[in-house]
């Protein structure tokens, strides 16, 4: 829980897209260079076979996976494992520097729930998180397909967990000056899309959070409501809009951003557990 | 007959025949139309729910896009008495599955249907969820 944040400066202000994935069978956290020599190969085979290619460029794709073991919940959860890839042209000397092109991590954040009653063999860490190329997330995504036999999919974030996630976040304490708490909302059923983007100064929100959460630390669907509620009672009353009947796509706060394609973006170290605690929630329950 | 709120404009009273059910329609996609139904409860006589009152939630299919929380709605329909069914509008199998279960509904409420009627057909529907 203790996560070294120079270690884990990497994951923040990058947007992740998320997927869900079942466990992993047969995965041995002592084999990850041989993992990442048959990856290496895989994506290799599979650039020769005229997949995955940017047309007109030569790319070496070295691959590498490696385990954070700071970055994990509860002793139940499986250290998070790291998958890189990087590419060095092959036009370049030797001297130049591997640069990465993608990356993607799993991750377990308390989900124990999940890894309570699960048998030998199997390791969970079912919340993934991808930046880069979609072709490179299928290729590895269908590698682990194939040697583990698991199974990913998108997650999606319906606009209540979009509420949960805004209330949590805005009611963070942040010290430095943070940014407006934002929520864009989508308008339904016209012939031309229509996005409406509502900010509120983010000491406006905490101090609205702050008068609808009753215990520290704890947060119910009651308290979300009513901070949702004032919300939008305070947007129609001054343009006569129920964005109550829209459909909210979008939440950013100062700590995270979250947008209901199940993409993040994580802004603060300090609550990077809590964010992919939510998260890994989400992803659980997506599984079963 | 459909309306977008209640109560019904009065101007209209008499001309207009003996309501014998309600459907409430909840959009779980729009936190306002749970907000739109909780306020027209209010404006429906008592009498209403024996039986002749039902909550259809539409739009189920897509889990993803859901603004409501299953669990308020349940509630809702508990404390008013009243069965509450679950619909997706987008799929015509399940679009006319629902009409002929609203008809029978209707029927049962308009007394059409001897030997049941609408409290009793309510309270068989509630011991078969508790079972």
């Amino acid at each position: 829980e203790n996560a070294d944040p120079q270690k884990t400066a990497f994951l923040l202000r990058k947007a992740w897209t998320l997927y869900s994935v079942t466990p992993l069978y047969g995965f041995c956290r002592g084999r990850l260079r041989d993992y990442s020599r048959l990856l290496s190969a895989f994506v290799a085979a599979e650039k020769q076979k005229g997949l995955a290619v940017e047309v007109g460029v030569e790319l070496d794709i070295k691959v590498a996976l490696s385990s954070l073991a700071e970055l994990r919940g509860s002793e139940l959860d499986q250290a998070a494992l790291l998958v890189q890839l990087s590419s060095r042209s092959k036009a370049s000397s030797r001297n130049s520097e591997d640069k990465l092109v993608w990356s993607g991590w799993f991750c377990s954040m308390f989900g124990d729930d999940l890894s309570e009653n699960m048998p030998e063999n199997f390791t969970c860490l079912p919340l993934f998180l991808t930046h880069g190329a979609e072709r490179y997330t299928s290729l590895v995504g269908s590698w682990f397909q194939k040697t583990f036999d698991c199974c990913f999919r998108r997650l999606a974030i319906s606009p209540l967990n979009l509420s949960w996630m805004v209330a949590m976040w805005a009611g963070c304490k942040l010290d430095r000056a943070a940014s407006a708490v934002e929520l864009v909302f989508s308008m339904p059923r016209l012939s031309q899309p229509l996005d409406i983007s509502y900010a509120i100064h983010p000491e406006d929100a905490k101090a609205l959070w702050d008068t609808v959460q009753k215990t520290p630390g704890e947060i119910t669907q009651g308290e979300v409501d009513v901070f949702m509620d004032c919300l939008y009672a305070h947007f129609h009353r001054h343009f006569k809009i129920h964005l109550s009947a829209a459909k909210l796509v979008k939440v950013s706060t100062g700590v995270a951003s979250a947008h209901c394609d199940g993409i993040v973006k994580i802004l603060h170290s300090q609550y990077l557990p809590g964010v992919l605690m939510l998260l890994t929630e989400l992803a659980v329950s997506q599984i079963q | 007959h459909l309306a977008t709120s209640l109560p019904l404009p009065s101007e209209r009273d008499h001309l207009r025949p003996r309501i014998d059910m309600v459907v409430f329609m909840i959009d779980i996609k729009s936190k306002y139309s749970l907000k739109n139904v909780e306020t027209s409860l209010a404006h429906v006589d008592a009498s209403f729910f024996l039986g002749k009152v039902c909550f259809l939630v539409t739009g189920v299919g897509r889990v993803n896009a859901c603004s409501i929380e299953t669990n308020a709605i349940c509630k809702l329909a508990d404390t008013y008495c009243s069965p509450l069914l679950f619909c997706e509008l987008e799929l015509e199998g399940i679009r006319a599955a629902t009409a002929q279960r609203l008809l029978r509904m209707l029927k049962i409420c308009a007394g059409h249907i001897p030997g049941v009627s609408a409290l009793s057909f309510v309270l068989l529907m509630r011991s078969s969820n508790d079972d």
